[in-house]
């Protein structure tokens, strides 16, 4: 079933980045899922394994002034826009030196100062928020545009019809990034949805979808240069749907007994670590050094953003207190309880 | 001096933020053409352009949901959300998103944004045109409530609404819309003094009982006190219902020692409910008799021929007072 990726007019650099950042993405939710599994996370998370080549694609498509917005499994987006490992993973833990300076936590990554709003964790939620952000790069003329991540889950929320109707008659330089990862939590999308084509139920928004192998990052790069080009230069928005699959549950709780390990087994060969690994090298098998380097380097930049933030201090227990409010007020039951 | 009504002074005071920063735009459905349904926005667009005055579909997640949008990428959105009970499908966006955005984001992110609706009764229409949902905001930790009482106020609160940094609920009384009143255009933000929107107004100074109100029961209280045969009231005009500014009550209270609040919106675990606690809390030993609410009840709105029976009015206003004198 799994079709080799094709490197054709895809640079040597640019494949080892796309390697590289996919490489980055899976470890990091690995080594998360293990500080989980070891108590030294607290809450839970929604891991991305699997799916890695959807927001690595997107995000190498985009410029440095686009924005994006996030989900509940957002990890996987805020490392390809530019997040750190080091703020990625003391956001995790909840730490002060956090990207979210520890207010945030795993549903909240995000940091604006690499154009990520930090995720939204109410399902569709960015859909109605990023209309908003086309619609000032369009009265603002900037040539931004803006990716909105969500999971074909959200295509049966009323927020995802209001958002896409408007920035469609508004034409906003918007692109949607349908992860469709097949299960909305343990439910499968064709059990809830007649119709589980994203790209059919769009036509009728007047949108232009397009639908690609969501575990092929350079099939998605190349989906995404023509969707941001697309909405660009003024045709309004463009939806991509990536088929794609996540290798882990839904949550840390969820054993995946809804789905068979058979099922399971065949989209794991799909893995887009190891179909970009086979294309490098089927291409030039020197670059085995290049690859055992990289992963090699990722490795390391992992243990140091653990160190990180294992050593990172803890927010001050009155931050929880503070940017409440931009223009701050005392606040009544704050200053009668803990003055 | 002015005479206008309040609709007309929210107008002026949209007019004056829109000129002082081309950063502020509006957004809503049918406010462009039309003016909206009640016409506070009459002629803005006309003035101003559509770029800054936009129509928007009948989707009010998504009107909430690109304002946020907005607010991120620099600009000031005044959102106008039709009628009170249009904004519950936004709620939302309103309380995950608006609320807590600022929050979460560790401060980096602001949303000065205003979310305009009428709201309370007294029109004739049905519960969706009708109600009063503030205090489901207040108790939302990130938003800020305002609601003028009279054309002053109104005026100069839509500019703090505006001008202020943090996501503002703006109600406005819609019965009163038409209500006339004087209004200093020349008063600015900058010199407002007493008459600043995030502090209650003292109406009508009194000695014997503090009366509580805000919006569209500030009138009904006013017209209470000048009836009320023999005994002072002092009415309050709460005027930012998020922050509360507590410290004009409690003032008021430990001098009269008897409070009555009174609201349009149901009674339990209404905003009146938090302002007795707090002059339970703050007030116990100066009081003279139990606090009192005048509310609307425990019902869902009641269609036009049966609200007047359930609006607070002059005669429970007085009623309220008569039980505070007597012990």
């Amino acid at each position: 079933m799994s079709t080799p990726i094709d490197l054709t007019g895809v640079d040597r650099e640019t494949a080892l980045r796309l390697y590289r950042q996919v490489v980055r993405l899976r470890r990091f939710e690995d080594k998360v899922y293990q500080l989980f599994l070891k108590g030294e996370l607290p809450g839970t998370v929604h891991q991305y394994q699997g799916q890695e080549a959807v927001a690595v694609g997107v995000c190498e498509a985009l410029a440095a002034d686009d924005w994006i917005t996030s989900t509940h499994r957002p990890h996987g987006h805020a490392i390809a826009k530019g997040v750190s490992m080091r703020a990625a993973m003391a956001e995790l833990y909840g730490k002060a030196t956090g990207c979210c300076g520890g207010k945030g936590g795993s549903m909240h990554l995000g940091d604006p100062d690499v154009g990520m709003v930090p995720a939204i964790a109410i399902v569709a939620g960015g859909v109605s928020v990023v209309s908003g952000m086309g619609l000032a790069f369009k009265l603002q003329k900037s040539g931004q545009v803006a990716a909105c991540f969500f999971g074909e889950g959200a295509t049966n929320e009323g927020a995802f019809h209001e958002g896409l109707n408007f920035s469609a008659v508004q034409k906003l330089p918007i692109v949607y990034v349908c992860e469709n990862n097949l299960y909305g939590a343990s439910t499968a999308y064709h059990l809830t949805t007649l119709v589980p084509e994203v790209t059919e139920r769009v036509k009728a928004y007047g949108i232009p979808a397009i639908s690609v192998d969501g575990m092929d990052p350079v099939a998605v790069r190349a989906a995404m240069q023509q969707a941001r080009e697309h909405a660009a230069s003024g045709h309004g928005p463009m939806l991509i749907e990536a088929k794609t699959y996540r290798f882990a549950g839904h949550s840390r709780g969820d054993a995946r007994k809804y789905r068979g390990r058979e099922e399971e087994d065949t989209w794991k060969e799909l893995d887009p670590i190891t179909r970009m690994r086979d294309a490098i090298l089927a291409r030039d098998p020197a670059d085995e050094q290049a690859i055992t380097q990289i992963d090699a380097e990722i490795e390391t930049e992992l243990d140091d953003a653990v160190e990180f933030a294992r050593q990172s201090p803890l927010p001050d227990a009155t931050l929880a207190f503070t940017d409440v409010y931009a223009d701050p007020f005392p606040i009544p039951s704050v200053v009668g309880e803990r003055s | 001096m002015t005479t206008m009504t309040m609709a007309r002074a929210i107008n002026e005071g949209l007019r004056v933020a829109m000129d002082a920063d081309s950063k502020v735009v509006l957004f809503g459905q049918d406010i462009g053409r039309l003016g909206g349904v009640f016409r506070v926005t009459d002629g803005l667009q006309k003035d101003f352009g559509e770029h800054r005055v936009m129509d928007a579909p009948l989707a009010e997640s998504g009107i909430v949901g690109t304002a946020i949008g907005l607010a991120m990428r620099g600009y000031r959105p005044v959102i106008e959300i039709q009628f009170e009970a249009f904004v519950y499908p936004a709620f939302d966006q309103i309380v995950s998103q608006v609320a807590k955005m600022h929050r979460r984001s560790a401060g980096t992110v602001r949303l000065p944004m205003v979310m305009r609706m009428p709201y309370g009764g007294g029109i004739g229409a049905v519960e969706h045109h009708s109600e009063s949902p503030e205090a489901y905001f207040v108790h939302t930790a990130g938003l800020r409530v305002l609601t003028p009482s009279d054309p002053q106020s109104a005026y100069l609160t839509i500019q703090q609404a505006i001008a202020c940094e943090d996501p503002v609920i703006y109600l406005e009384p819609k019965r009163r819309y038409w209500d006339k009143g004087e209004v200093d255009l020349d008063t600015t933000l900058g010199n407002t003094g007493l008459l600043s929107p995030w502090r209650a107004r003292i109406m009508r100074p009194g000695t014997d009982v503090s009366v509580i109100a805000y919006g569209p029961m500030v009138r009904t209280c006013l017209e209470a006190a000048e009836a009320a045969d023999g005994v002072a009231l002092e009415v309050i005009d709460l005027q930012s219902l998020s922050p509360l500014d507590l410290a004009t009550v409690v003032e008021s209270v430990e001098r009269t020692g008897r409070a009555v609040i009174v609201h349009e919106a149901s009674r339990t675990a209404g905003l009146g409910a938090e302002i007795a606690a707090q002059i339970a809390e703050r007030c116990f030993y100066s009081l003279e008799a139990p606090v009192q609410r005048v509310t609307g009840y425990d019902v869902p709105y009641p269609a036009s021929r049966l609200e007047e029976d359930f609006l607070p009015d002059l005669d429970r206003v007085l009623t309220a007072v008569d039980r505070v004198m007597e012990d």
